[in-house]
């Protein structure tokens, strides 16, 4: 935009575009953003970056940080470093496929509840609340123990178990955007419910959605971790959660290895911590409430008044 | 009242559901379930015992349609088969005991971090841009970022191991009499310390972004600046006129969040080898102990059906719009 009109102008924009600037919008989401970041080249580049395979012995078991193990041994014997690093893959891609996968399953689950109302909707909601009030982390132990532990099983039974916290939201969100005029417009021109659905409501929505699936992801790899720690993975497999079965397995922390413990842990809460920044840093931008406040807060800080009463009383000069 | 009512019929809706899920479960199991289930710890069990677990699970070679219907017959009468695990303990008593623990840790664990967590919210939007607003919201959300077992191990660590100030195992002292003696309520407090306060670091964040959010919104609110105009104490505004109607949201989350402190339960339980029904279900699939395994999915969801329906009996009684919408 030029110097001389610095008013802003109404512009045609795409929603994707739009999205992507209330994604990065604020420093919060930008540091978010950069720490999601490192882990998925590190795992993209994982070969460079820990050459060598990350199940192979390769020295005296427990061995502390040095020059030849940046991370030091675990209880067996293996590179912590490349554990670390190699499980970055397994473990991103369980998150973020099984939240592609709850994403689906809400949207197209919450939008048509949303949309159709009446006994379509009943049936919908019962089945979100149903899901919503069965014990997630328990019928993925129990589904653990009877299936097959892989990646693929992992993945569905997160996202079955996972959906219907963003389906519920989904569906509020559809329900209020079906009484917009546009969709009445749409409706009384004839198009068919599901392209005003799918073409007229979900781009007004993208937010919501990009926010559920942020979310989501945490969800899976919290839960996949959870369930490998506590053995129910494939323990072949290298994941975060795997190395700190392997690490409490052969008692490590008691021997006081805490650097077999750490890197994994610190990698998930930091992957965790990185996507919460994310979402806070949306909701910054995109919510009216947390904007005012924001006004508020500036003059406030103009005024030098502290924050100390639950109306604040700004003195007028005269 | 109909209110009420068609929530009571939403949650027994929902527990047929869940009843039909764990007659299934097993059925997932590649091959023949009955000889995978009982052949782990067939040695053990005499004939009877083996009939009463195939029937408690409906296993017979019946049509499916029957074997249903002999599960829910043994559903309804309490039976759920012999553990292997603690054979021959019957599944309900070894569910009974651990019941009594999961419940203990997870009320302490959930009323201290909801009155903390509300406190802390309520206290950063009385001092928007103060030490705890600044301060607390990152670092809660830091702390909430950690996997449960994570954060347990952390603790059991530095304060059982390292500084040995508490036992990292276990629900009470064993050598000590049980019963309600002062030695043996001191040993039972000890020993909850651990698993409590990394309970209470996960969910503490929650529930203090989410009071301080709503805070923000209510004290916009006519009736709070009415309030200030009227010359009323700080404290009286804050507490009696804009918290209480700020904690309306944080009751509805409150069902949700006992699903998500008995899920973390698990996992903190496990790592304290606390006597719950978390470490009970982990015992149990480690064990292939299927009888108790199913036993436990059965009674967590009876337990957050029955919270869930409590939470809505509560929300109708705090907010009357309910009652008539």
């Amino acid at each position: 935009m030029s110097n001389s009109d610095s008013r802003p102008r109404p512009a045609l924009k795409l929603p994707g575009a739009n999205a992507l600037g209330t994604l990065l919008g604020s420093p919060k989401a930008q540091l978010g953003f950069v720490i999601v970041l490192v882990f998925i080249l590190a795992a993209v580049f994982a070969a460079a970056l820990a050459p060598g395979d990350p199940k192979k012995y390769v020295g005296k078991p427990n061995q502390p940080p040095s020059a030849q193990f940046l991370l030091g041994t675990n209880p067996q014997g293996k590179d912590v470093f490349r554990q670390l690093v190699w499980g970055s893959r397994l473990s991103l891609l369980i998150g973020f496929g099984s939240a592609v996968l709850m994403t689906l399953i809400a949207v197209v689950v919450g939008m048509v509840a949303g949309f159709y109302r009446g006994v379509v909707d009943d049936v919908l909601n019962f089945v979100m609340n149903l899901f919503l009030v069965i014990p997630g982390l328990p019928l993925l132990v129990l589904l653990s123990a009877y299936l097959k532990p892989g990646t693929v099983t992992i993945i569905f039974a997160l996202a079955i178990t996972g959906w219907a916290f963003n389906g519920r939201i989904i569906r509020a969100q559809t329900m209020s955007l079906r009484e917009k005029d546009f969709v009445a417009a749409a409706v009384v021109s004839g198009e068919p419910g599901l392209s005003i659905i799918f073409v007229h409501i979900l781009p007004n929505m993208v937010n919501i959605i990009v926010g559920g699936f942020i979310g989501a992801v945490t969800y899976g790899i919290m839960a996949s971790t959870g369930l490998a720690f506590l053995g129910l993975a494939n323990t072949a497999d290298v994941t975060w959660g795997t190395n700190l079965f392997w690490a409490q397995n052969g008692g490590a922390l008691m021997i006081g290895a805490w650097w077999a413990f750490l890197p994994s842990g610190l990698a998930v809460a930091l992957v965790a911590f990185g996507l919460a920044l994310i979402n806070y840093g949306m909701d910054e931008i995109t919510n009216p409430r947390l904007i005012a406040e924001r006004n508020i807060q500036s003059v406030l800080r103009q005024a030098r008044l502290p924050r100390m009463r639950a109306t604040p009383v700004v003195p007028h000069e005269h | 009242m109909r209110y009420i009512l068609r929530r009571l019929g939403f949650y027994l809706a929902a527990l047929a559901v869940a009843i039909t899920i764990n007659f299934f479960l097993p059925r997932l199991l590649p091959g023949d379930p009955a000889a995978v289930i009982l052949g782990t710890s067939a040695a053990k069990l005499t004939p009877e015992n083996l009939r009463a677990v195939r029937e408690a699970l409906g296993l017979s070679d019946a049509p499916l349609i029957q074997q249903y219907g002999l599960y829910l017959a043994h559903l309804f009468r309490g039976d759920f088969g012999i553990s292997y695990t603690y054979f021959p303990t019957p599944v309900t008593k070894v569910i009974a005991n651990g019941f009594v623990w999961t419940l203990l840790l997870g009320s302490v664990s959930l009323v201290l971090s909801f009155a903390l967590g509300n406190l802390i919210g309520i206290y950063g939007s009385w001092r928007r841009g103060g030490l705890v607003d600044t301060v607390f919201p990152p670092l809660l959300i830091f702390i909430g970022s950690f996997p449960a077992f994570f954060l347990a191990l952390g603790l059991l660590y530095a304060f059982g191991v390292k500084l040995d100030w508490l036992p990292i195992s276990h629900a009470y002292n064993n050598r000590l009499p049980q019963g309600f003696n002062l030695p043996f309520l001191l040993s039972v407090l000890e020993h909850m310390v651990l698993p409590a306060t990394t309970s209470v670091l996960l969910g503490i964040g929650g529930w203090a972004l989410g009071m301080r959010n709503v805070m923000v919104s209510v004290l916009a609110d006519d009736y709070v600046t009415m309030a200030e105009a009227k010359g009323l104490k700080q404290i009286r505004i804050m507490f009696v006129y804009a918290a209480r109607n700020a904690l309306l949201p944080g009751v509805t989350g409150f069902g949700i969040a006992l699903g998500a402190i008995l899920s973390g339960q698990v996992l903190i339980e496990t790592v304290f080898s606390y006597p719950g029904l978390g470490f009970l279900l982990i015992n149990s699939v480690n064990g292939r102990d299927y009888p108790l395994m199913q036993g436990l999915f059965m009674m967590i969801t009876i337990g957050i059906l029955a919270a869930n329906f409590l939470v809505d009996i509560l929300y109708t009684w705090l907010d009357p719009r309910v009652r008539t919408g």
